[in-house]
């Protein structure tokens, strides 16, 4: 019960920032990415300012023997780095400037982001069910 | 207006940080949008599918009752051009699941750990739409 209190603090918390920060207007995420045009400085300071406290949690962590709930920190993952990766992001980021919607913005937006936003969502899932064949598929062509 | 934009910038940033700090010191989790998503949507996170729901769903509602404190209309300004907006969704949806995060997983998760994967994330990511800007507004000029 208390783990999905606090999931949902902190999921609330998250789409309030989102909010705030201005990360749900997406001509302020394009503002950003667009370094010749018109160029919006905003999503810097978003991400700076997130690190800060979480980089304090990180530190936390390591005097702590598990979470609040009892579940163990997450590990650090294999710094192998791999093609799914790079490929990955590389997708992930030419989608994000194609319309300025990430994940999570594309989520708190929901309830005023229109027909538009909605079927981001959608296509963002069907992309999510499609992915782990492809992953599979680039795995194989790797191989070789 | 636009001279007050990086101070809420940098409050909604600690907001968001603290949201993330909340779930790694509570529930041991990496807070991850894609991530918490994904993890239902292929059925591989069902395990702890309450989690995942409460914080999607409180991310969902927390900001549609803000709405009301601003006294301007808020705006996703998303572009009306649906082929556009199902193009971005499944490289946003396919790209995410094989990186294993997006902005706020390997962007403020990640680094903030000086994850060697989550900083090599986001360099690909943002140099990719940085791309995308010059080539699809500058070039073709269809954004």
């Amino acid at each position: 019960m208390l783990r999905t209190i606090l999931a949902a603090v902190s999921g609330g918390l998250f789409g309030a920032g989102l909010l705030v920060s201005g990360m749900t207007d997406t001509t302020k995420v394009q503002g950003w990415l667009d370094v010749f045009g018109a160029w919006d400085p905003t999503l810097a300071f978003v991400l700076g300012g997130a690190i800060l406290p979480m980089a304090l949690a990180w530190n936390m962590t390591t005097r702590r023997a598990h979470a609040v709930v009892g579940t163990p920190f997450p590990a650090r993952p294999d710094p192998k780095l791999g093609h799914n990766l790079v490929i990955g992001s590389v997708l992930f980021g030419a989608g994000w400037g194609l319309v300025g919607l990430c994940p999570g913005p594309a989520i708190a937006s929901l309830s005023w982001g229109g027909t538009g936003g909605i079927v981001f969502i959608l296509a963002m899932v069907a992309g999510m069910l499609v992915a782990n064949p492809i992953r599979a598929r680039i795995d194989q062509v790797a191989a070789i | 207006m636009i001279e007050m934009d990086w101070i809420w910038g940098l409050v909604g940033g600690l907001m968001i940080g603290t949201a993330a700090a909340i779930f790694l010191l509570g529930n041991g989790k990496i807070m991850g949008a894609s991530g918490i998503i994904g993890g239902l949507v292929d059925r591989s996170g069902l395990s702890n599918w309450q989690e995942r729901a409460a914080f999607l769903a409180a991310l969902v509602v927390v900001p549609a009752l803000m709405l009301p404190i601003y006294n301007v209309e808020v705006k996703t300004n998303i572009t009306d051009n649906m082929a556009l907006i199902v193009a971005a969704g499944l490289l946003v949806g396919i790209g995410t699941r094989l990186a294993n995060g997006c902005t706020s997983g390997h962007g403020v998760c990640g680094i903030s750990r000086f994850s060697l994967r989550g900083m090599v994330s986001t360099v690909f990511y943002l140099l990719a739409g940085g791309i995308a800007m010059v080539l699809f507004r500058h070039v073709l000029g269809v954004i």
